[in-house]
């Protein structure tokens, strides 16, 4: 099963770019804008924190309730109750 | 019956490295525009220093330090902060998460509005990040066996 | 004979997708799979980082103070960082919870082995 898994992706490789392409098609869309205009729209020199807090804030969002569902859902299974004190 | 290791180094030398981590998590997230860094990295290197607390003394040293209650209560106020700046521009006739419309309730120009607007929200990223590390950490330790290390023992070592 | 050379961080990724797969199919204790489990999730991280190099560039930090225009070229892709930061926090909120289940396991089977656990459920 795993070498029909292997030979899957080995045939898929072949495709794609050489590495360090600058044509790649995951550099072409979106992302020389947000190069361009990150320093004149927000003020921010480094891309990566404007991209993540400014223009897809709306994930970051979604991704901070995620981690605090998975806080919770900790607390749920593992804590129990001791003589109704509480610990701490 | 296994002694207790003499572990003086180790104990010296976090007591002294704590607060600099702690600070230096704090730099790392106010520098998060102009270099690496920002509210993740920044909430890590925050709860690395209440792990490093844990590993090297008691759990019970470390649960004074940071308590459960009180982790509970940040996990939830790092989200509220992230959506009450996000909820601020509906009420400016803006659009959510558009900071660019807080330039009228704060004494900035547009883009000096988006710059602070991402600030506050990553400070929100940082303290849910690390409440919800130290408080995952605390309960997988202190669940299974060792639920009594949290009471009133003599010591924290591990009785058979 | 240049296709191997050229793409040879894909091989490497493939080969750690392929090693994680086998861990987690093929190995009976419950936290070996949980390690392969890890090991596959950060094999495609690396990956979607790997995508966005470009030659010749830096950091995607623009140096200010220069006067020309900022060209794209100069500066690596920062969309493949971004995107997998949110990933690295979503597998580490996925590993906290697997090992919350495997102590919750443990105290209620006394065993960690996955054969043995499916025998006591089938009695």
């Amino acid at each position: 099963m795993i070498t029909i898994f292997g030979t899957l992706l080995v045939v898929s490789a072949v495709d794609f770019k050489p590495w360090g392409d600058p044509l790649q098609p995951a550099s072409v869309h979106v992302s020389p804008r947000y190069i361009e205009r990150t320093l004149e729209e927000t003020g921010v020199p480094n891309v990566v924190t404007s991209v993540l807090a400014d223009y897809r804030g709306y994930d970051t969002l979604f991704e901070t309730s995620v981690i605090f569902t998975a806080g919770i859902v900790v607390i749920i299974l593992l804590r129990r109750q001791t003589d109704g004190k509480g610990t701490g | 019956m296994v002694k207790e290791p003499d572990d003086v180094i180790v104990r010296t030398v976090s007591r002294f490295m704590i607060p600099i981590i702690q600070l230096f998590s704090f730099y790392v997230y106010v520098h998060g525009h102009i270099s690496p860094g920002g509210g993740f990295q920044g909430g890590c290197i925050l709860a690395a220093s209440f792990i490093l607390m844990a590993v090297a003394f008691n759990i019970k040293e470390a649960n004074k330090l940071f308590k459960k209650r009180i982790a509970l209560f940040f996990i939830g106020f790092g989200v509220f902060l992230y959506a009450f700046t996000g909820v601020v521009p509906l009420f400016l006739q803006g659009n959510f998460l558009d900071y660019g419309y807080l330039s009228k309730i704060l004494p900035l120009n547009s883009v000096m509005a988006r710059y602070y607007g991402m600030a506050i929200i990553e400070l929100g990223v940082q303290i849910t990040v690390m409440a919800v590390m130290v408080s995952i950490f605390s309960d997988l330790v202190t669940a299974g066996r060792n639920e009594e290390m949290l009471k009133d023992n003599e010591d924290g070592n591990y009785h058979r | 004979m240049e296709t191997i050379i050229d793409k040879f961080n894909y091989w490497f990724y493939i080969a750690m997708i392929l090693v994680g797969l086998y861990g987690m199919m093929l190995k009976n204790n419950l936290m070996k799979k949980l390690i392969g489990m890890n090991i596959f999730q950060w094999s495609i991280i690396l990956f979607f980082i790997s995508i966005g190099a470009k030659k010749g560039a830096t950091v995607p930090i623009i140096i200010k103070g220069s006067q020309e225009a900022i060209r794209a070229s100069d500066y690596i892709n920062p969309l493949p960082h971004v995107l997998m930061l949110t990933a690295i926090v979503v597998g580490v909120a996925t590993t906290g919870i697997a090992l919350a289940l495997l102590i919750l396991i443990h105290r209620r089977y006394h065993t960690i082995e996955e054969d043995k656990i499916i025998e006591a459920l089938k009695k």
